[in-house]
């Protein structure tokens, strides 16, 4: 009998090229490249520079999402792009697709949207399947049971040009997360209980596998929103085992195999999850009964902690240098030792992002928000993930429930998670943001970022003050 | 790319604990579409007020760390995006190596294809460099690739740990596209017996 094998060990071992040896390091074939405009540039300039071509356009996607406006279309239905820069970047992005080949969902067309909305969305991401893009929350694939990672720009040339990436084998980890959650406690809440747990640097060199009971009953939206902040613990993949919720989501996507290769791409994914008494570089675990709402309070994803808490004390850590972190990020987030954060004012509340902007977050938002009205105090933004997502909330009435709320109602793109195409936070603001980072002036410079889940978000925008949500769900 | 082997140079230490990608190279600087000047906004927020002006107590900003060619980080350096205008920044920024106890993976991969040497020492060898940099803007500290050493400036010598194939191409100068692209029988051979799942283009 053969050795048991990971889920992670599985989908690498079925896509080397050449072992890795001594010398080298693995040759790593790529399924699924996905590009966007900011990352990708200079990749395209390497190509030209040396004559190359795409090898395989047939595997390579692209959309537009950083730089992108996400405000309301013009009377001709366009969206307009104000930023002369944005806008350069964007034609640069359309000029590259349309001369190496590659299909591009442009800005304002039917399937555009954040990178990582759209590869699920379109059943481009499948199980079992390697996927990079030019972006670290690539690691939101991994939900299907894919290997799949951010790499940098020179990558990004390299798998244009070979659809290959040399790579060193990573370590596993288990992190196990068992029992049943609350209600008010999401698949958001999970993620930041881990990342609070092993650290914003404690999975670096790890694939994660998400595993447990509490990780099967998630659905696939949920599952997404876990492995895309893997890379906020440092794990630049996470994954979750392929089950008959996975199978049931891509099914009759437009890219998911159909009929006889739809059975037989079922029962190759069948052989994916990780063997009985395959063994992990290192485990841990986390009981989702004891869980509750999660925010963060400092200036990473590591510095998040129950919603009821009580902000840190530098004073309390022993570690030299983790007290200074501790007390530099206080400083910048303007909050004491000790502080309570339910109750504190905040001026803006953003929901989207690759985390948190796919259809079953938007519909969660809206039952809460539903004959409720946002703070005459906040400005509350709703960002779709893509316009499959913005076109779906509108076929349910979701957008009219936000907009009477007093909630802004916008187009789909990442927005004010990355704050490069005017959705930003003044300095010196607060908000509590359903995205992925809370670095300093990630959402605009002197910004100051509360990540939370989008029930949590819309609890405080609707009292204007940091709210636990479980006092609005029924 | 040009060969890296054995250089010398005073440091600058930011000994901040995870700093990120987001620091070193603020996102609304990512709207260029080459990787030209990006050393003027390395640690922007940090480094400027708002109306432009350079903060005195940046150590970056001090006429003494001016030159300097070797950063000390903090634990953890580079964290969060893939962006690859993180090395170039620094790299426009004049740094040639930064040194940490750890590196956040993608970074570290970035900067090895740039010829930015992520240099990794034990904690104590890390507290002597950020205390040296500090008391000593003059002090000198050699990275030494070949042997892959760093020299102390009291003479000790501390071994750092690069993988064996990046080693030999930033030593050699060899682009790892150039290695890739060389292989591709290997990568037809793949795709005749690997049917791929989707096709986009279809």
């Amino acid at each position: 009998m053969s050795k048991p094998r990971t889920l992670f060990e599985k989908v690498w071992d079925n896509h080397i090229v050449r072992p890795q040896t001594p010398d080298t390091p693995a040759v790593l074939y790529i399924d699924l490249h996905l590009v966007h405009e900011v990352t990708s540039p200079q990749a395209f300039t390497v190509l030209r520079e040396r004559g190359l071509k795409v090898r395989r356009p047939d595997r390579t996607m692209a959309t537009m999402d950083h730089s992108t406006p996400t405000t309301p279309r013009n009377a001709l239905g366009i969206i307009p792009v104000t930023d002369p820069m944005a806008s350069a970047q964007l034609d640069v992005m359309r000029k590259n697709c349309a001369d190496f080949g590659i299909p591009l969902y442009d800005l304002g067309t039917s399937n555009q949207g954040i990178v990582h909305v759209i590869g699920p969305e379109q059943g481009l991401t499948q199980p079992g399947m390697t996927i990079v893009c030019g972006d670290s929350h690539t690691s939101t694939h991994g939900a299907f049971g894919a290997l799949a990672f951010g790499i940098g720009t020179s990558e990004v040339s390299h798998v244009l040009a070979t659809q290959c990436l040399l790579q060193s084998k990573p370590k596993t980890m288990a992190v196990r997360v068992n029992g049943t959650l609350h209600t008010g406690v999401t698949a958001k809440d999970i993620i930041l209980a881990v990342i609070a747990k092993i650290g914003v640097g404690g999975g670096t060199g790890y694939v994660l596998e998400y595993m447990g009971d509490a990780l099967r009953s998630l659905s696939m939206e949920g599952r997404m929103t876990i492995c895309n902040m893997s890379i906020e613990g440092g794990a630049r993949a996470g994954m979750v085992a392929p089950d008959d919720t996975t199978f049931e989501y891509v099914a009759g996507r437009p890219y998911a195999p159909k009929g006889a290769d739809w059975d037989a791409a079922v029962a190759g994914w069948r052989q994916l999850p990780t063997d009985e008494g395959a063994a992990f570089d290192h485990e841990v675990v986390l009981n989702s009964h004891d869980l509750t709402p999660m925010i963060t309070y400092g200036t990473n994803p590591g510095m998040g902690m129950p919603i009821a808490a009580n902000v840190p004390d530098p004073d309390n850590l022993a570690d030299f240098s983790e007290k200074m972190a501790l007390d530099k990020a206080l400083k910048y987030m303007d909050l004491q030792p000790g502080q309570k954060l339910i109750g504190k004012p905040v001026d803006v509340v953003f929901v989207g992002s690759c985390t948190n902007s796919r259809i079953s977050d938007l519909r969660e938002a809206a039952r809460m928000i539903d004959g409720r009205k946002v703070s005459s105090n906040v400005r509350m933004m709703v960002v779709p993930g893509s316009q499959q997502v913005k076109a779906q909330a509108e076929a349910e009435g979701l957008h009219e429930i936000f907009k009477a709320a007093g909630a802004e109602w916008r187009e789909a793109g990442c927005s004010m998670c990355i704050a490069m195409n005017g959705d930003q936070l003044q300095p010196g603001q607060y908000a509590v943001s359903t995205s992925n980072r809370n670095f300093e002036g990630r959402q605009g410079k002197g910004g100051r970022t509360f990540l939370a889940s989008p029930l949590t978000a819309v609890a405080t925008a609707v009292n204007g003050v940091i709210t636990d949500p479980r006092e609005m769900v029924n | 790319m040009e060969p890296i082997g054995k250089f010398s140079g005073s440091m600058v230490a930011l000994p901040n604990n995870d700093i990120d990608t987001d620091q070193i190279i603020p996102a609304r600087y990512l709207k260029v579409t080459d990787k030209n000047g990006l050393g003027q906004a390395c640690f922007s927020d940090w480094r400027y007020n708002e109306d432009g002006s350079p903060k005195p107590d940046f150590p970056l900003n001090q006429p003494e760390y001016k030159n300097a060619q070797v950063l000390i980080g903090g634990h953890n350096f580079g964290c969060g995006s893939s962006r690859e205008h993180a090395p170039w920044a620094l790299m426009g920024a004049g740094f040639k190596a930064v040194i940490s106890t750890y590196f956040a993976d993608i970074f570290k991969g970035n900067s090895l294809k740039n010829g930015l040497l992520p240099v990794i020492v034990d904690e104590q060898t890390h507290q002597q460099l950020i205390s040296l940099a500090q008391e000593d803007p003059t002090a000198q500290v050699t990275v030494d690739l070949e042997s892959q050493q760093v020299i102390l400036p009291d003479g000790r010598t501390v071994t750092f740990p690069i993988d064996s194939f990046s080693r030999y191409c930033l030593l050699n100068g060899v682009d790892q596209l150039g290695f890739l692209l060389g292989l591709d029988s290997d990568v037809q051979q793949y795709e005749n017996t690997n049917v791929g799942r989707v096709a986009t283009t279809a």
